[in-house]
């Protein structure tokens, strides 16, 4: 009896969390506060800072969305002008990792010109999703 | 860069869904001896893809033998790591299920199927793998003079 309990519950916990992830995969967070919001520089990202915007993205070894992940932001980056990607192994990066409160990999950090970070996202976005988030971050255009 | 193993995405769908019929088995068969014998099928089906590879499991085999000839060559690979993470995860948590189930706390080894099973049915029916989501949370817990 607790056998078929347990299946049932099995498949809604299943359903739920596939309802979860569909949701939250590619959605970029709300602008922070202005004084909450924090701010990388070209050191810690090892890379130089786009002109108007730098998508930072946290991969991993054991992550299957973030090779998809890769190819969409630099897609995005090369017909961008000014947008620059940079790609951070997280696991030889954990301080940065827990600091910015990182989770899950791919995350994608969106950057504006300064190097705040704007906006976040985790999972594989859409283009539309990240498109929009970049266009929040640098005003006037994509 | 060496170019890290490859394998067929829709293989790995099909491995989970094997094994998500398995697992919902032993929940379902309110039988001690043949909860017993399908945990320990599954325990070494997981042993050999952690440590021979994933082609090599029994599931992978019924998929490049009775699936993959019709469907034709796959669009695209996938990097093996991550779902040989997952299936080393899958290893832990049916090893307890089936250690549980000898000791006698039937329990505890339905609970720890039952987690299986949903991280199984999330990888056969959206491609979701569970245990690559919980690897950077571990990570994370590392102290922090390692890193």
């Amino acid at each position: 009896m607790i056998g078929l309990v347990l299946l049932g519950i099995a498949l809604v916990a299943t359903a739920g969390v596939a309802l979860l992830m569909r949701w939250k995969n590619g959605r970029f967070s709300s602008q922070p506060v202005e004084d909450a919001r924090e701010r990388l520089t070209a050191g810690q990202i090892g890379a130089p800072l786009g002109e108007r915007a730098t998508l930072v993205q946290f991969s991993s070894a054991f992550c299957s969305p973030c090779r998809a992940t890769r190819v969409l932001l630099t897609d995005i980056a090369a017909t961008a002008p000014g947008v620059e990607t940079v790609e951070i192994d997280a696991e030889s990066h954990l301080q940065l990792v827990r600091d910015l409160e990182v989770m899950r990999t791919p995350t994608v950090l969106v950057l504006d010109a300064d190097g705040v970070v704007t906006t976040r996202a985790s999972g594989l976005p859409r283009r539309d999703q990240v498109l929009a988030a970049l266009d929040r971050a640098v005003p006037g255009g994509k | 860069m060496p170019q890290p193993t490859q394998v067929d995405p829709r293989g790995l769908r099909v491995n989970a869904a094997i094994t998500a019929v398995v697992l919902a088995l032993v929940l379902a068969v309110p039988s001690e001896p043949v909860r017993t014998v399908l945990l320990g099928v599954q325990v070494v089906v997981f042993a050999i893809a952690v440590l021979v590879g994933l082609s090599a499991s029994p599931w992978a085999l019924v998929f490049t033998t009775f699936v993959r000839p019709r469907i034709g060559p796959p669009a695209e690979l996938e990097d093996a790591r991550p779902p040989r993470f997952a299936q080393l995860v899958g290893l832990v948590f049916t090893t307890v299920a089936l250690v549980s189930l000898l000791a006698g706390a039937t329990t505890v080894a339905l609970v720890a199927t039952t987690l299986a099973l949903v991280a199984a049915l999330l990888n056969a029916v959206v491609g979701l793998c569970l245990g690559c989501e919980m690897y950077l949370v571990l990570r994370r817990l590392a102290p922090a003079g390692t890193a």
